[in-house]
């Protein structure tokens, strides 16, 4: 590894591009590529490229990952805390000392497609190549042509805090040759094309799976079928659980309309279900600017997908005396607190304040989100399709942690939910959460 | 290779997260089964009032002290100097966890439309606070809001707060009806290297740097003492010179 890292510095140093052979990249359209960059494209085309960039960088929401909080797009320096270490993602504006400005489309196709940077150096991944890997080079085209016409920050943005570089390069050739292998989306011949347009989307650009994913110990994902990796998982580092996409008892929509599907990855709020906190994120940043024709291929796509069972048992609480008397002390806390906005039957006002009732979010079994909806609050993200949302008042100032769990075992146990109980300990737990993202 | 083998085992550890056991067996029966039909979905009015009811849990009809920090009235400031708040808090410029939290999806439109809604609620003020300065406290207080210190490069108070120190229309806030200790605390915030009220130094966080502790304290303690003028408004010119120093409060709004 250190000898084709010297080499590419050499390489560099000499002024001479990489050879396929060092980078490893070995690209069959390479030769074809060279001659089209030696002929620049006339500006109509290559303003329709960029425009078409554009589109597909809000449909991959790179702005979302390589914006600081409060800071200038697309300049990086955003911090992503993982169990790995902290990674920091990288100034992606064309600026040549701090950015991506001395880049060409075959640097830029080599980390997309294959996890590589400029050097050669294997990227974290953090960066979530291994959904990326399945763009066209077309996309990744236009998604450089769109970068290269923002304009340059100057931005040096801190190192990533994980073990060395020298040590995690071996760990990472390791991790890759086990969970990561690249492949441009082949389309499915037996479905349509919209269909195959939904899949494109979920699996790379949209990198859904990169949340949604069930993983295991060293952060690789676990396909349950094929390359549906959408069986649920916590994000790492963070205290979120992103539901199975797959399962009826977590988030599949395959007995949704599609319309219905549409409007909640669109609007962020639907009549059964609401977005926040990452997912608010997503749709914000990303999905609400797909085209109507691209919305609905996702969702037909989601639609589609097999039931896998949930890999989350649903225990629901055995009836004794004691529980009872819980449960009615959660019930006084929801009268007080809740049914103003939730209504008396956790029916809400669809489409403003989510139904309790019947609400699959709710009754997750690793109660991680519905904690953080109470102690947090929120509102659903600001869209075109619902700019002014509703919002739900944080309660971590008002009701204590066994307050918090006794309104929430109410609810997952009321009006014909069913799940877990939340212990205290779990509240408190989550509390120490919220000092992250 | 020993990097490598805690990583296996923090993933490992990490991992067992999601396996959440429950406590409890399997149920027999539902515990409160809807035994009525379908509800009627709750009637919700489309109103302002009821969008920003997140915001009124902590911010009522008063200040207060809440369980865990002092939330500031924030019925009747200026709309720009609202704006700025809420688009700091959101932006981590200006930190408190709960309304960053809050805010993290809402768009730059809608925080306008809140502090528009904010600005132009009426709410009476309190009366003033019952505190005990001596003589060289209240000169030391009232020189530095009239006149200011040009040997420190600080100007009046009066100068960008306002005549009566009800503000200067759009982004410059009162300073009458806020309680004594939430204007030491904001001095506080300032003077910390602005890890609560914003990292960039700005023509306010430049003052606040400026002045002892025993000043913000009489300060705080002098103007906390003050009944808010019947009718008070804001004034709404600032001198060309005051524009020129809070450029980046001014500017940065402007943009958009
Ligand atoms: C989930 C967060 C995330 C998203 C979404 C994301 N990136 Fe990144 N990206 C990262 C991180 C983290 C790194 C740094 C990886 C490293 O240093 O090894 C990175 C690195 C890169 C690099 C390599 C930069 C270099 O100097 O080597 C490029 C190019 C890049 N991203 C482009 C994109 C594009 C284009 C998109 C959208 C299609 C995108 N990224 C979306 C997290 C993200
Ligand atoms: C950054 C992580 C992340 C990414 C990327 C992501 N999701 Fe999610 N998603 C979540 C989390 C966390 C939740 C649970 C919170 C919630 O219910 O909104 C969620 C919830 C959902 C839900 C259920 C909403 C509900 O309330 O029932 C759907 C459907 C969904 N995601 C679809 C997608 C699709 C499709 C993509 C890709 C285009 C995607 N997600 C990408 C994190 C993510
Ligand atoms: C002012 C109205 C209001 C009140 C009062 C309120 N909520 Fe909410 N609630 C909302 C809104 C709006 C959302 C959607 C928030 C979002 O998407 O971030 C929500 C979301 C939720 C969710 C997540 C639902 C989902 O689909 O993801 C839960 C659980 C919840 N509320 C429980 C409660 C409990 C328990 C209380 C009382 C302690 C309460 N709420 C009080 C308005 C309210
Ligand atoms: C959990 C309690 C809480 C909630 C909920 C809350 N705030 Fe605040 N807010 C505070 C506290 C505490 C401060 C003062 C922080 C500080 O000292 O910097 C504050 C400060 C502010 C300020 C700055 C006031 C000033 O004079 O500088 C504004 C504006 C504001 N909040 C608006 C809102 C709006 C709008 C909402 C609803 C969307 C909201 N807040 C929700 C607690 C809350
Ligand atoms: C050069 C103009 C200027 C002068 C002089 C000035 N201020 Fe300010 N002050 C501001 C601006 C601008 C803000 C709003 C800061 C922001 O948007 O974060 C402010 C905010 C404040 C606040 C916060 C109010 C709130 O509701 O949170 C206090 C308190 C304050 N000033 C006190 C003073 C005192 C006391 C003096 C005199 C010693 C003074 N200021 C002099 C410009 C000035």
């Amino acid at each position: 590894m250190k000898i084709a890292v010297v080499a590419t510095a050499v390489a560099v140093l000499a002024g001479i591009g990489l050879s396929p052979e060092i980078a490893g990249a070995t690209s069959p359209k390479k030769q074809a590529k060279v001659e089209r960059n030696a002929t620049p494209l006339s500006s109509v085309l290559l303003q329709q490229r960029q425009a078409r960039g554009a589109y597909l960088a809000r449909a991959g929401n790179c702005i979302g990952c390589h914006t600081a909080q409060g800071g200038r797009a697309y300049a990086g320096g955003r911090k992503l805390s993982t169990p790995f270490g902290t990674f920091v993602t990288s100034n992606i504006t064309p600026d040549k000392a701090t950015g991506i400005g001395d880049w060409n489309e075959d640097d830029f196709w080599k980390a997309l497609h294959e996890g590589k940077s400029r050097d050669g150096r294997l990227l974290y991944p953090a960066f979530p190549y291994t959904e990326y890997t399945k763009i066209t080079r077309e996309d990744s085209d236009a998604i450089f042509a769109h970068l290269r016409a923002l304009e340059p920050v100057v931005q040096q943005n801190p190192p990533s805090q994980v073990a060395s570089r020298y040590d995690f390069q071996p760990l990472l050739t390791l991790w890759r040759a086990a969970y990561f292998k690249p492949g441009v989306y082949q389309a499915d011949p037996t479905k349509s094309t919209e269909w195959n347009r939904g899949a494109y989307l979920v699996q790379g650009l949209g990198h859904c799976s990169a949340c949604h994913a069930e993983r295991n110990p060293l952060g690789g994902m676990i396909g349950r079928k094929g390359d549906d990796k959408l069986g649920g998982g916590q994000i790492m580092g963070s205290n979120w659980y992103a539901p199975s996409l797959t399962s009826s008892l977590e988030a599949s929509t395959a007995g949704w309309p599609v319309e219905e599907i549409v409007q909640l990855l669109t609007t962020g709020i639907s009549p059964r279900a609401t977005t926040s906190g990452p997912m608010a994120e997503v749709v914000s940043q990303s999905l609400q600017h797909l085209t109507k024709e691209d919305a609905r291929a996702v969702a037909i796509y989601l639609k589609s997908l097999p039931e896998t069972q949930s890999h989350q048992q649903v225990n629901p609480p055995a009836q004794a005396e004691q529980l009872q008397a819980w449960l009615r002390y959660g019930a006084r806390i929801y009268k007080e607190h809740c049914q103003d906005c939730h209504g008396d039957s956790g029916q809400g006002a669809p489409g403003i304040y989510p139904p309790l009732a019947g609400n699959r979010s709710v009754t997750l079994t690793p109660p991680t989100n519905v904690i953080r909806s109470v102690l947090n609050g929120g509102y659903p993200p600001s869209t075109s399709g619902n700019p002014r949302p509703y919002g739900m008042p944080p309660f971590a100032q008002v009701l204590r942690d066994g307050e918090v769990a006794l309104v929430l075992s109410y609810i997952r146990n009321a009006w014909g939910n069913r799940a877990s109980l939340v212990t205290t300990a779990q509240v408190d737990k989550s509390r120490e959460g919220i000092t992250e993202r | 290779m020993r990097q490598f083998i805690s990583l296996l085992f923090i993933a490992a550890a990490l991992s067992g997260v999601s396996g959440v056991s429950s406590v409890m067996a399997t149920a027999s029966d539902g515990i409160a089964s809807s035994s009525a039909g379908p509800a009627m979905p709750v009637t919700v009015p489309d109103t302002m009032a009821e969008r920003v009811k997140p915001c009124t849990v902590c911010h009522g009809q008063a200040d207060r002290v809440g369980r865990d920090a002092y939330y500031p009235r924030i019925a009747g400031k200026p709309e720009g100097y609202l704006f700025n708040q809420l688009r700091d808090f959101r932006d981590g410029r200006r930190y408190y966890r709960p309304m960053t939290l809050l805010l993290a999806n809402v768009s730059d439109e809608y925080l306008r439309e809140m502090a528009a809604y904010f600005s132009a609620l009426r709410q009476p003020y309190p009366p003033p606070e019952q505190v005990i300065s001596s003589p060289t406290e209240i000169r030391q207080a009232q020189k530095l809001i009239q006149q200011g210190d040009a040997t420190r490069d600080i100007p009046a108070c009066i100068e960008c707060h306002g005549k009566q120190l009800m503000g200067t229309a759009p982004f410059i806030p009162g300073l009458l009806g806020l309680p004594r200790i939430y204007i030491a605390a904001q001095f506080g915030a300032w003077k910390n290297g602005g890890v609560m009220r914003g990292q960039e130094s700005n023509c306010m966080s430049d003052i606040a740097r400026q002045l002892t502790i025993k000043e913000t304290n009489a300060v705080a303690a002098w103007l906390a003492a003050q009944p808010v003028p019947e009718n008070a408004e804001p004034a709404d010119v600032l001198s060309p010179e005051m524009v020129q120093r809070c450029g980046s409060i001014v500017q940065r709004s402007a943009d958009r």
